[in-house]
């Protein structure tokens, strides 16, 4: 590692699926504590692929993925789940909960991790303010419109104060005002010290932002 | 700490609701494994009454002695002499052929017969109590007073005895084999149950994955399903038996007076069946506890 100080740092990454796909390929970058950045490229050129090897989601086949000065490789099973605390994922295919209120959805991460009712709950309803969902915390997450549900997503993956978040195409399916929404709450989080690595290829929404990009091209960086 | 028995309580709480939200379901999972522990546990119980009535007969084993008819008084004083010397003879009772006959017309249905004889077709008998139990001294014994003058048979009152008691034994075996496999269903049962609980929260389970879950977080509320299961069946199971007593006895009730006695079935002890579902509840934690970790390791391993 160069500095030293990198919260998230990747030296000569591959990642190869059964099948013989090779979806990275000897892939190095490193992250600042506090930067946010965006992940770009075509669709198929390894971006969630990248973001599921930060979260230990899949493991590498060669080089080694550092999060927190953790090297992933070499992490025992027991202890990603302690990993995953200091993560908030917005991933495609949302993953809310319908059998549950807005409100509930929220908790699941505090209750997860053992967090005490009482303030688990004020944190949640804090998080849910931030994204100006506060109304509709009864409602079930179905009677959510696409772009209220994503900003459900961001709340629940920013409500245990993570250190880094991670979001996979979070604008893929909205429109322009609630893309540029989403996008603005993230710059937000950000501003607050939260390591942001969002990934997409919304070239638009990119140019908006004068933040460091990262380009894959068939499993290679630029 | 409080925390803790927090979320406990909400796991419990929550596996509760989801029980009650398919009721029939819900109802038939917990017939099937009633019938599958009460099954051995009746076993168990009409068993143990067995048991204990072998126990309270074969305490005093006896042997009668019948003598031949034309036994004059001297034979008989001669041999109840012999009786009382032998070794492991506890009491010996003289039953003159015209008791027997006094009382066996006692018993129902037996007057007429016996008024129809023209003379009275018992002999004299001794009722030789043993002092030793085991089978051996007994068979001694039989063989010394069956060679006496005079006897002319020796029968021994503890044979049926031990027939029923190795039939007790197989029984046992029985039981136990009974046990082993209905165990084995309930825990088949618990672990497709729970697989299908499974899979119907594939989706919360994988979030929760990916928020930082534990894996003891994942299984809890999977645990205190597989175990309330396993103690709803118990009590099922213990409702089936101990109605199944009752039915039983009102039955006996009307039978035992003929017999003479009052013979009843004795209902499991508080200890054995609180044995029996506590067995039931580790049943299906250990069905539960199968199903989860087979889905964890297939969720870890793709």
């Amino acid at each position: 590692m160069t500095g030293g100080v990198a919260i998230i740092s990747l030296r000569q990454v591959s990642k190869r699926y059964p099948g013989g796909f090779e979806a990275l390929r000897l892939v190095s970058f490193a992250v600042e504590p506090g930067e946010m950045l965006f992940l770009t490229g075509h669709s198929g050129a390894g971006k969630t692929t990248l973001l599921k090897l930060i979260a230990a989601i899949e493991r590498a086949n060669g080089g080694a993925v550092l999060v927190n000065g953790q090297n992933l490789s070499a992490l025992r099973p027991a202890a990603i789940p302690y990993l995953r605390r200091n993560l908030g994922l917005v991933f495609q295919g949302q993953k809310l909960l319908f059998d549950r209120s807005v409100f509930d959805n929220v908790m699941l991460p505090l209750i997860v991790t053992g967090q005490p009712y009482r303030e688990a709950a004020r944190r949640a309803r804090a998080a849910l303010d931030k994204v100006g969902l506060l109304q509709r915390e009864k409602a079930n997450p179905i009677t959510l419109s696409g772009g209220e549900q994503q900003r459900l997503c961001v709340a629940r993956a920013v409500v245990n104060r993570p250190a880094i978040l991670l979001a996979d195409e979070p604008t893929a399916s909205l429109d322009a005002a609630y893309a540029d929404e989403i996008m603005e709450m993230f710059n937000a989080f950000n501003q607050v010290g939260v390591t942001v690595l969002v990934a997409t290829h919304d070239r638009q929404l990119i140019g908006k932002y004068r933040k460091r990009v990262l380009t894959l091209d068939h499993g290679r960086l630029q | 700490m409080r925390v803790w028995l927090q979320h406990h309580g909400l796991s419990l709480a929550q596996t509760l609701a989801r029980l009650a939200r398919s009721p029939f379901a819900t109802t038939l999972n917990v017939l099937a494994i009633g019938v599958a522990l009460a099954l051995p546990f009746g076993v168990y119980c009409v068993l143990g009454n067995l048991e204990s009535l072998s126990r309270n007969a074969s305490v005093d084993p006896q042997l009668s002695v019948f003598l031949a008819r034309d036994a004059a008084k001297a034979d008989i004083a001669a041999v109840e002499a012999r009786l009382k010397g032998a070794m492991g003879v506890s009491a010996v009772r003289f039953v003159s052929r015209d008791a027997a006959l006094v009382e066996l017309n006692r018993a129902a249905g037996m007057g007429e017969v016996i008024a129809s004889l023209p003379q009275n077709p018992l002999p004299d008998a001794f009722v030789v109590t043993l002092s030793a139990s085991d089978p051996a001294s007994a068979d001694r014994l039989e063989v010394e007073f069956k060679s006496l003058p005079k006897v002319a048979y020796v029968q021994a009152d503890s044979a049926w005895v031990r027939r029923l008691d190795a039939l007790l034994r197989l029984g046992r075996t029985a039981v136990v084999l009974l046990s082993g496999l209905l165990g084995l269903a309930l825990v088949a049962v618990t672990f497709n149950t729970i697989r299908l609980q499974i899979l119907t929260q594939r989706d919360e389970i994988e979030l929760c994955r990916l928020i930082g879950a534990t894996h003891a977080y994942i299984r809890r509320p999977f645990f205190y399903l597989g175990s309330l299961l396993g103690l709803f069946g118990g009590l099922a199971a213990l409702a089936i038996v101990l109605s199944g007593l009752m039915v039983l006895n009102r039955d006996l009730a009307h039978l035992a007076p003929l017999y003479g006695s009052d013979i009843r079935l004795k209902f499991p002890t508080s200890d054995e069946m609180i044995s029996g579902l506590v067995a039931a509840i580790a049943l299906g934690w250990l069905g539960a506890y199968l199903s989860v970790s087979r889905h964890l390791l297939e969720a870890d391993r793709s």
